[in-house]
């Protein structure tokens, strides 16, 4: 166990922790983040995707300790309810969920891409979805969702 | 409800409301018995008006259901159901779903059946419209005007002279002690404002910002971690358990071991981790799982149930004497419901009482299979569903519920259960059956079919645990209940009317049992003869369970008789069917295709290239639950097996809609779920366990591909019942595909899933 800090949807947190558990856990476990969520716990399906400074990436195989001093960021730190941050806006727009377990992987990656490439064409952007999963299949409206946002991001 | 705030929070803040039920047991012992919806009877009794419907001093109305939301739009349905029913807007409504503390007993969410109880003349609606009438009554005393000159609107009860009371005022937070009047009447369809309009997802703001509270977000208050230890061959049980070997591993609580349910409980998760990884445990070794490659004979070799749903007798003689004799044999593979999460529990299990956060279908069947496992009394165990990640039938949420409550109960404190991704596929959930089915029909020189006869044969271990089964799922075996198995027996001739509840029975024939033909179609000369054997693995519901396996195989074959008549697909078919509401949606399908009337194939064999094709596929969804036709296009190419999927146009009728948005979204997974399963979804085993036991070796198409175009066409029916639509769409999919195929390429695939090696396969084999 070691105290490690962290900085999380733009707050300040110490936990005290083995350094090798996976950020997830921290997150879900110990500071009671909703949205990364344990999917495969192999970094296989992308329900546990954050962002780390920018990038996508997967928490579930991501030890706290390489963490080290980068911003993270979940799906609840993107926007809230009330405000949320446009590609999220995009999903509530599409209706783009069923059960909505997978969202962290497929709005966050889809975010992480398009901001690093603003112009990238659809199949670049399906390219950046290869290796995210929604077991309820709203593929055609996830797709939707985010070529709004990609929309936004051209313009 | 308000983004943001969970069931739980909610529970809590409505105590005001939930008190006047946790009266009911005071009541005394509960007599145990058969009560509503095929269920056992609870304290919460479904004859009484408050048992669904609460009306708060400040007006918000609450209902109970025990249909709850897994992501299909249940709970979206349901409140614009309460909302219409009441005349106020969604925002006043508040909707708790399953808890056996304080929801009525409705069995398990599943069938596609929470249409038909909560939204015809039963359940919830029927409550809701009675709510309506008593609201009305009590305004007629309050105003002193006759009732029939009183309308409800936006929470008032007003009279014409302007005259107004509000709902809250009425019934000032108090019960209203009233059966629920089965003669209350339901607003009309055509009267809607609410129900029937496409509303959106009420949780889907709080979905997209990650504020909703699934089960696995679930916090109580000193709770541990738990993880599983499962065994490494299907048949294998346990010898020893070297204590010792986790010894030194920080925040350990305990090894709980209970015959062949092994599990590890400490502070953290990742220490329950690495124990679960560590812990030495001697099993038996087992090496006697059937091959795999052999497993469709395997199946024919076992001993069987059999059941006749039809038939005529004369199957037999009309094929002697039909023209053309055709015969064909169909597989399909054991699936997954492979939830994207991993399935997850929190119990707290105290020496008197229980209390389980659970994803199950069935909470008042968990209840019962918790309290058989701890040893406590049914009345003692609550259980309180809280979403998990999409299910589709029976995955890992019973048995995770079992796991959580086997480690609390050891550790005297709440634990919350996380099952891996391989104990979730390996040994976790109950796959969809694996089934070859043998078809076989006689056609006359005009190509019409004379005689239908099909023999399917499924699989069959375990299945939902209902009340008396916690051996049904895996924990539940692992810790010494039997599951229920196959009692071979020979089938005796069909009485009472037809059940096409598994759509064993085709589409074409007519369906009759003595004088009663309950089918959708035409043909006289008709057998089918079910079989079911023992399965080596466990098996349990995933949408469409079995309707979708044999649907495969008819409309496939039903494909193939087409062929061989050299007739369009479109034009056979309706030459074969005669209930309208098919025959509707095959017309609609067709024409919202553009479909292009022709026999099939249309492929040319000297072409190398890209070949594309159309196929088309129907169903009566359990026979009369929801009506579906769809039309696949797909492109196939010859030099590597690959099959895509360019668009699909889906024509779907489930009488009056609740909400068309909800129904597009489920039509669309459906395809697409239906897509993955036809094309490369499949469990594979070697000689002692599964190996498919992740992602990489159970394939589901993701994110990336390029998703085919699905269009739905909606046909709204105000005249008939409701029906379930979350499982119509999938169960045709894999046979629209297949027939695309084989209009693109002559070559005919019979077994699911579609891969590249038998799409070359299937190439190959066609001259």
């Amino acid at each position: 166990m070691a105290a490690i800090s962290l900085r999380v949807n733009g707050a300040a947190h110490t936990v005290d922790v083995d350094p090798e558990t996976p950020l997830l856990y921290v997150l879900a476990d110990e500071l009671h983040m909703r949205g990364p969520k344990f999917g495969c716990g192999l970094g296989q399906c992308g329900a546990c995707t954050v962002l780390m400074d920018g990038r996508a990436v997967r928490s579930c195989i991501t030890p706290v300790g390489s963490v080290n001093h980068a911003e993270i960021v979940t799906l609840e730190g993107l926007g809230t309810p009330e405000n949320p941050h446009p590609i999220q806006q995009a999903f509530i727009d599409e209706q783009a969920a069923q059960c909505g377990f997978c969202l962290s992987g497929v709005i966050l990656s889809a975010k992480a891409f398009l901001d690093q490439n603003p112009k990238a064409s659809d199949d670049e952007i399906r390219q950046a979805l290869a290796g995210v999963l929604c077991r309820c299949f709203v593929h055609t409206r996830m797709f939707k969702a985010i070529q709004r946002y990609a929309e936004t991001r051209r313009a | 409800m308000t983004a943001g705030l969970s069931r739980r929070d909610f529970l809590t803040r409505s105590g005001a409301l939930v008190v006047s039920f946790s009266m009911a047991p005071l009541l005394g012992p509960l007599a145990s018995g058969q009560g509503q919806f095929d269920t056992h009877l609870s304290h919460i009794d479904p004859a009484k008006l408050d048992s669904w419907i609460a009306v708060g001093a400040d007006g918000i109305v609450t209902g109970y259901t025990g249909k709850c939301d897994f992501g299909q739009g249940m709970y979206t349905a349901q409140t614009q159901l309460i909302a219409e029913e009441l005349c106020i807007p969604m925002e006043r409504v508040r909707l708790i779903q399953c808890d056996t503390s304080v929801t009525p007993d409705q069995g398990t969410t599943s069938g596609s059946q929470s249409t038909p109880t909560n939204f015809n003349d039963s359940g919830l609606a029927q409550a809701a419209a009675t709510a309506r009438e008593a609201l009305i009554n009590l305004a007629a005393q309050h105003l002193g005007v006759p009732a029939n000159l009183l309308t409800a609107t936006a929470g008032f009860i007003s009279a014409k002279a302007g005259r107004r009371v509000s709902y809250g005022e009425l019934v000032v937070g108090k019960k209203f002690n009233l059966a629920v009047d089965l003669k209350a009447k339901r607003r009309h369809p055509s009267e809607w404002t609410i129900l029937g309009k496409p509303v959106p997802d009420v949780d889907i703001r709080a979905l997209a910002t990650g504020q909703f509270e699934f089960v696995h977000n679930i916090h109580v208050t000193g709770m541990l971690h738990g993880r599983v230890v499962r065994p490494p061959a299907v048949r294998a049980t346990v010898v020893s358990v070297d204590e010792s070997s986790v010894r030194g591993i920080p925040g350990l609580v305990k090894v709980v071991v209970r015959k062949n349910f092994v599990g590890v409980v400490a502070v953290k998760q990742m220490q329950a981790m690495q124990a679960a990884a560590e812990l030495k445990v001697v099993w038996t070794s087992d090496t006697s799982l059937p091959p795999q490659q052999d497993f469709y004979d395997y199946i024919r070799k076992q001993p069987s149930r059999d059941v006749l749903m039809v038939d005529s007798q004369d199957v037999d003689q009309k094929v002697a004497q039909a023209a053309t004799v055709l015969k064909a044999t169909y597989c399909h593979p054991y699936q997954a419901h492979g939830s994207i999460g991993a399935s997850c529990a929190v119990a707290d299990v105290r020496p008197e009482k229980a209390t389980v956060w659970s994803p199950t279908q069935s909470v008042y069947p968990t209840r019962q299979g918790v309290a058989t496992l701890l040893g406590l009394s049914v009345d003692d165990v609550r259980v309180i569903f809280v979403r998990g990640s999409g299910c589709y039938g029976l995955n890992g949420a019973d048995t995770v519920s079992f796991d959580a409550a086997l480690l609390s109960q050891a550790v005297h404190r709440p634990v919350r259960v996380q099952l891996s991704r391989a104990d979730e596929m390996a040994w976790g959930e109950n796959y969809g059956a694996a089934c070859v089915i043998d078809q076989r029909a006689g056609v006359d020189a005009t190509g019409t079919i004379v005689a239908w006869d099909c023999e399917p044969w499924s699989v069959s271990l375990g299945g939902r645990p209902g009340y008396d089964r916690p051996g049904n799922v895996i924990t539940g075996a692992l810790a010494g209940y039997e599951p229920r198995t196959v009692t071979p027996q020979a089938a005796s001739q069909p009485t009472g009317v037809l059940d096409n509840g598994g759509n064993a029975v085709p589409s074409y024939v007519a369906g009759c049992v003595g004088e009663k033909c309950g089918g959708t179609g035409s043909i006289r000369s008709e057998r089918v003869l079910t079989h079911t054997v023992k399965s080596p693995f466990f098996t349990g519901p995933l949408r469409s369970p079995l309707r979708l396996q044999n649907t495969f195989a008819h409309e496939c074959f039903m494909d193939e008789l087409s062929a061989h008549a050299k007739t369009d697909p479109v034009a056979y078919r309706l030459r074969h069917l005669r209930e309208p509401r098919l025959i509707d949606v095959v017309k609609a399908a067709a024409q919202a295709a553009k479909w292009d009337a022709r026999p099939s194939p249309r492929f040319d064999p000297h072409r190398s290239e890209v070949a594309s094709g159309r196929g088309i596929a129907c169903v009566a969804y359990e026979g009369d639950n929801g009506y579906v036709a769809l039309v696949a296009e797909v492109e196939v190419d010859p030099a590597s097996g690959r099959v895509q999927a360019k668009r699909f146009v889906v024509a779907q009728d489930c009488g009056p809609m609740s909400n068309p948005v909800g129904m597009r979204n489920q039509i669309e997974g459906g395809v697409l779920q239906g897509m993955s399963r036809a094309l490369g979804e499949e469990i594979t085993w070697d000689d002692r366990n599964i190996t498919s036991t992740s992602w990489n070796t159970y394939h589901s198409l993701p994110l990336g591909i390029a998703v085919p175009v699905v269009e739905s066409i909606l046909i709204n029916r105000s005249d008939v019942s409701a029906t379930g639509a979350g499982e119509a769409a999938i169960t045709v999919v894999a046979a629209a595909i297949g027939n695309a195929v084989f209009d693109a390429t002559g070559a005919r695939l019979r077994q699911v899933p579609f891969t590249p090696t038998r799409v070359k396969a299937a190439l190959a084999a066609r001259n």
